[in-house]
């Protein structure tokens, strides 16, 4: 009884117990293995990969660093130049570049980078390349005199910022910074996008989520508690839409909200309104959010739907026999039991409501616009950068509220059906 | 069948009719007076309509015609919550989200009672179940017979006057289950409450009840105190569903008070007593007990009539000896024999004679 336990357990002939136990999964492991292989590889290439590349976008650019290796070489060796006041050195540098961009034609390449953070730069950029072949020393005083730009203290910034490969510039533009003679400070008020839109579609995205979560709670209760037969044919009214292209959805409501659209003829043919006073529910952020809303109704139907349907009615019914009324069941009992589907489905919607581009971009108008679609703004003015850094913290802050979630709630209460 | 209303009836169903469809009735013309402090079975085959009046004493179904009343006083319009009638479900219902004293907090709290007499409550009622360690444990903590005795304590809690159960013990295993048979039947003799039991087993609404109905059809086929049912079930729907038993065709060849002679379908002819059976001719069905069958001649009354059997099996059991015999043409007539020192074995192809006390055979309908 009193045997002394082994160190290493081994099999009847003597190899350790571990090695062997691996031994005879390696096989079904490996087989495991090929199964998931192809789903890995695409999710791999179609996902992790651009991902991977689009962050890596939001800090990398050598349009300029690669244009100009005179001036990064002297950037290098003078790190503690004063932008108001470069010396000669610098300029001639800049020149002997701007020859170099003229002749290798990249100066469009150059101009641009610099352009991000210092505005106008390309086409000082294009005339200076164009001219730099007839200066003659001292360089500092003919390239003035070309354009007097040349001598800003936030174009030596922007340049010398750009004149590193790896850069953090775009997230400072991402978040309502601007270069300026003195360095980088924060936009005047007018300019500031960035950070106010990321505000106003994470609003619109609580707003969203409220209303659905208001919407569709009753709906899931119904379709779990229905008989049957009852709760397909509800359920086929669900997921109808949920088949339906979404840019069909979304132009029937411009069909039915717009101003000539069907809801104000009825409410201009009920005489509530007149025919001047027809509602604005389209092309501003009333259409956003009552498209979105329809659109992202069945990602918080199904969830709830899949919590309630395991809800056995007989905890209300001992809640009832226990004296509690309708209302105290509900909050006290019902309620409780249907949160990991609370959350679930508002994660999904808040999460899709977030990063929302086709529906807001058709009739959003100019107010309902959301982040995403600057990002597809910058990307369709190539500032593929910008659009990589503002994408970045995006999911930054998502993956921020999914922490928090975890933290506060649990990953392992989801219920996504 | 039908008992005059009592006195003291504290629950009282008077002409209860229940239909889902419109079409069928689950329950026709249900009348029962259940006494204060009575323990009352409500046993029957699933869909026998037993579980409706449960639910209709509790308030979730609504009778189709009718009065319930509760302590004189007509319920059918009273909410479940106003009743006050505390309830064991099937599954025990525990609410998972909450701690065990929480659960058991809750009828209290609706109640509107205070956070002292509350937990002098919730103590005395773990305490009666021998939970007192397990206050603030979860529903999914606990083992099955855990759980069952903590929606035991959660059903009494409040101090109801009625509690009824809805098959309990069902999901627990047979060890568990008849250890707690005993508690609840302990419990309810502490307590002075009135029990009212629904429950397919028929050993668990022999051991525990006073009396127990036995639903078929929507209809009480038999109400009656346990050894009542066993010994003396009035008709063949009763004597088959209550322990086992032997059945014989046959028909009345003599009727005299309280004594019957029945041949049966073989040509024999047996003692029996009569009981819903009415003239000579009639078909009836004779219903003998395995155990109250005899095989050795001193063991029968004189002059008692015998059949002839032949042994097809024996099948030892442990405590008793279980012999299939062929008898009167039937081929599933079972004895059983106690498994004492000394008693006779048996063997099959052995042909043997068998035969029984007269008030033993009971002639029931066919």
């Amino acid at each position: 009884m009193a045997e002394a336990i082994p160190e290493q357990l081994t099999t009847a002939d003597g190899r350790p117990l571990k090695a062997a136990l691996q031994a005879a999964q390696a096989r079904a492991k490996r087989r495991a293995l090929l199964l998931v292989l192809p789903l890995l590889l695409f999710v791999l290439l179609t996902f992790l990969v651009p991902i991977a590349y689009m962050l890596k976008r939001s800090f990398e650019h050598d349009g300029f660093a690669s244009a100009a290796p005179a001036l990064v070489e002297w950037f290098r060796a003078n790190p503690g130049f004063d932008p108001a006041n470069p010396p000669e050195e610098a300029y001639a540098a800049l020149v002997k570049d701007l020859a170099r961009m003229q002749t290798e034609k990249t100066t469009g390449m150059a101009g641009t980078r610099i352009n991000y953070s210092v505005p106008g730069t390309i086409s000082l950029f294009k005339k200076g390349a164009r001219e730099a072949a007839t200066l003659t020393p001292p360089y500092k005083e003919a390239l003035i005199a070309v354009d007097a730009d040349w001598a800003k203290p936030a174009l030596w910034r922007g340049m010398e910022s750009a004149s590193h490969v790896y850069t953090t510039e775009f997230y400072k533009v991402a978040s309502d910074m601007k270069l300026t003679d003195d360095g980088w400070s924060r936009a005047p008020e007018r300019d500031r996008i960035y950070l106010y839109l990321f505000g106003k579609t994470f609003l619109i995205s609580a707003i969203i989520t409220v209303l659905c979560l208001l919407l569709a709670f009753p709906v899931a209760h119904l379709l779990a508690t229905l008989p049957m037969a009852k709760s397909s044919l509800l359920m086929i009214l669900v997921l109808l839409p949920f088949w339906t292209s979404l840019l069909v959805r979304t132009t029937s409501w411009i069909v039915l909200l717009q101003e000539q659209g069907v809801v104000n003829s009825l409410l201009v043919g009920s005489g509530l309104i007149d025919t001047d006073g027809r509602l604005q529910m389209m092309y501003n952020m009333t259409g956003t959010i009552v498209a979105m809303t329809h659109v992202l109704l069945p990602f918080m139907i199904l969830p709830l739907y899949s919590v309630m349907r395991v809800i056995p009615p007989s905890y209300a019914r001992a809640a009832r026999s226990l004296g509690a009324t309708s209302w105290t069941t509900f909050r006290r009992i019902y309620l409780p039991q249907t949160l990991p589907g609370i959350a679930a489905g508002s994660l999904l919607v808040f999460i899709l409501a977030v990063g929302y581009y086709i529906t807001p971009a058709l009739v959003g108008g100019a107010d309902g616009q959301l982040i995403s679609n600057l990002i597809s703004f910058h990307m369709s003015k190539s500032n593929w950068s910008l659009a990589a850094a503002i994408a970045a913290m995006l999911l930054a802050s998502i993956l921020l509220l999914y922490w928090l979630y975890d933290r506060l709630i649990g990953i392992d209460r989801l219920k996504f059906g | 069948m039908t008992q005059e209303p009592r006195t003291d009836a504290f629950v009282a169903f008077e002409h209860v009719q229940k239909s889902y469809d419109g079409v069928t009735l689950v329950v026709k013309d249900l009348n029962l007076t259940i006494g204060k402090g009575e323990f009352l079975t409500m046993l029957g085959p699933s869909g026998s309509g037993k579980t409706t009046c449960l639910m209709m004493l509790a308030g979730f179904e609504t009778a189709t015609h009718g009065e319930i009343r509760l302590d004189g006083r007509p319920i059918n319009q009273v909410p479940p919550h106003k009743r006050g009638i505390g309830m064991v479900f099937q599954n025990y219902a525990l609410f998972p989200h909450m701690t065990v004293a929480e659960n058991l907090a809750f009828p209290l709290e609706v109640r509107g009672m205070g956070k002292d007499e509350r937990e002098v409550k919730i103590k005395r009622a773990l305490d009666m179940v021998q939970m007192g360690a397990f206050a603030n444990r979860r529903p999914a903590q606990l083992s099955g017979g855990q759980q069952q005795r903590i929606a035991l304590a959660r059903a009494l809690v409040f101090d109801p006057k009625l509690v009824l159960m809805d098959e309990p013990l069902g999901a627990l295993d047979k060890q568990l289950r008849e250890h707690m048979q005993f508690e609840i039947k302990h419990l309810h003799e502490n307590l002075g409450i009135t029990v009212v039991y629904v429950t397919h087993d028929q050993g668990e609404a022999l051991t525990m009840s006073d009396r127990v109905a036995v639903f078929n059809d929507g209809r009480i086929q038999q109400l009656a105190p346990p050894a009542d049912l066993y010994e003396r079930p009035e008709n063949s729907f009763v004597a088959q569903f209550i322990g086992e038993n032997n059945k014989l065709p046959g028909t009345i060849e003599e009727l005299s008070g309280d004594k019957a002679l029945v041949r049966l379908a073989t040509g024999e002819l047996i003692d029996a007593t009569p009981v819903n059976v009415r003239e000579k001719g009639q078909k009836t069905l004779v219903s003998i007990r395995p155990e109250r069958v005899e095989f050795k001649p001193e063991m029968m009354p004189p002059g008692a009539h015998t059949l002839d059997a032949e042994v097809v099996e024996v099948i030892y059991m442990g405590d008793i000896l279980r012999v299939v015999l062929k008898v009167a043409g039937s081929d599933d007539f079972v004895m059983k024999m106690r498994n004492t020192l000394g008693q006779t074995r048996l063997t099959s192809g052995q042909k043997i004679k068998v035969g029984w006390h007269p008030q033993d055979a009971r002639a029931l309908d066919p």
